[in-house]
């Protein structure tokens, strides 16, 4: 296959950036797009040029690190990470524009890499069931039912890439969020901190400078793990549940 | 508690929801009103009549329709208010667009804030229009059948209540449903329900708020 990649460079925060147009022969329709920037990544560097920065870890669409947004749709055309979207997705000849996720809240650090500590910092401000620990406990103590373990696990698919975000219209981090919420709020174990669980994190998202949410439903259209929209619902009613609650200065 | 309502995203959202429920329901009593206009002048004007002595002798001529108004004001602007914050919140959090932009979500969903403006200019003029008669030629007070058969004479008005009405429809086929997540009453089983709720109420609304210029335009109604 042939193709035309138009990609954003940017040589770091503060530097402007733009598109940049370069063609690329012999791809396979079998190699995944990030095979594919690899493949002009070693172009580049045998001529002498930068080779694209991207973001990529696992390759096995389990660890969120690719944050590519293809032809305008995060993750590209198919419902997986950029790591597992293959070149049969294209045609020979396609033109495809490549660009980072674009928000506020994450500023791009080269090229198509940006940086997601934001997330982080919503995980740390309630992202996280306190337990003592030590010996690993009885497995039968904390009696889990099956309907809010298959919650949890639905919810604990978010493997945190930030597609949601890049593909809200309002940059809004509620669906990731929400995952995070939700995952916890639905088990025992996360029963204690449920409250300031819910309030702290939106606080925090909101301290991100990520958008409000709008019902678009663009977030779990682009999700690669399929949180559903419904995972927001349930976010805004945990919401008003504990801020009837929880007196806060 | 009320600062940290306001204060979040999520908070104000919920603002907006029951604001906008307010308003969805007095468009429903509206539009419900207005269709009496199709039984002829004495059932519409004293319909009118009767919406000033509501509540009497409890409470005086024209304090229910007071009170009402007042509610919607309140309401309108908790409304306003929130989504021009909100909306300067979500057009800053994406500082550097995108180059290759998508069609991205619905209609409904896309002008869901100019529409919101329009209907806004809307309820302005309509006022001016039909209840204080400022900008209406033949305005007579109390005799609310005469005003509408003369306010929908011109073509341009028509236009301008059929255009606005449209603009209602999508803002409520989005709003309803989106009202209903925000407080949280979504769910994978209701939201088809929801949908379909916001989907009749957005129809019903514009057929049944159109139904009165185009009575006048055909002559069913003069």
């Amino acid at each position: 296959m042939k193709l035309t990649l138009r990609i954003w460079r940017q040589h770091d925060t503060e530097a402007p950036g733009g598109m940049a147009t370069y063609d690329v022969d012999g791809i396979s329709p079998g190699m995944s797009f990030l095979e594919m920037l690899d493949t002009l990544n070693e172009r580049l560097t045998v001529e002498g040029e930068e080779p694209v920065a991207f973001d990529h870890d696992c390759r096995e669409g389990i660890c969120g690190a690719c944050s590519l947004v293809i032809n305008g749709e995060a993750h590209g055309p198919e419902r997986t990470t950029a790591c597992q979207l293959h070149m049969r997705s294209f045609r020979d000849g396609d033109t495809i524009d490549v660009e980072p996720w674009r928000a506020a809240a994450f500023p791009v650090v080269r090229d198509l890499v940006v940086d997601r500590a934001a997330f982080d910092r919503i995980i740390q401000s309630g992202g996280y069931v306190s337990v003592p620990t030590g010996s690993a406990p009885e497995a039968h103590a904390t009696p889990v039912p099956k309907a809010a373990a298959d919650s949890a696990f639905e919810h604990a698919e978010c493997i945190g890439c930030g597609a949601c975000v890049a593909a809200c219209p309002n940059g809004s981090a509620m669906l990731f969020t929400s995952a995070k919420v939700n995952h916890l709020g639905a088990l025992p174990q996360g029963a204690p901190e449920r409250e300031t669980r819910v309030l702290d994190m939106v606080a925090q998202m909101d301290a991100e400078g990520f958008g409000g949410c709008t019902l678009a439903g663009e977030c779990a259209t682009a999700c690669p793990k399929g949180i559903p929209l419904t995972s927001i619902t349930a976010m805004n009613r945990e919401w008003l549940r504990a801020s009837r609650k929880v007196p806060r200065s | 508690m009320a600062r940290t309502v306001w204060g979040s995203t999520v908070g104000k959202k919920a603002v907006m929801a029951v604001s906008g429920l307010v308003m969805l329901l007095y468009l429903v009593v509206h539009m419900f009103g207005n269709l009496k206009i199709f039984f002829g002048p004495g059932t519409f004007d004293s319909y009118a009549h009767w919406l000033r002595t509501l509540g009497e002798p409890f409470l005086h001529y024209e304090w229910a329709l007071w009170i009402i108004r007042v509610g919607l004001v309140v309401a309108v602007v908790a409304h306003g208010v929130a989504a021009y914050q909100l909306s300067r919140r979500d057009l800053r959090s994406r500082p550097v667009g995108y180059v290759h932009t998508k069609a991205r979500s619905s209609y409904a969903t896309r002008t869901m804030r100019w529409g919101g403006v329009i209907l806004a200019l809307f309820i302005v003029w309509h006022l001016l229009d039909l209840t204080t008669g400022t900008v209406q030629r033949g305005f007579v007070p109390g005799h609310p059948y005469h005003n509408v058969v003369a306010a929908f004479h011109d073509w341009w008005n028509n236009a301008i209540y059929i255009v606005a009405m449209l603009a209602l429809g999508l803002h409520v086929r989005h709003g309803f449903w989106s009202a209903a997540q925000t407080l949280g009453a979504g769910s994978a089983t209701r939201n088809r329900v929801l949908k379909g709720t916001a989907n009749a109420l957005a129809l019903v609304l514009t057929a049944g708020f159109v139904a009165v210029p185009v009575g006048v335009m055909t002559g069913l109604v003069s």
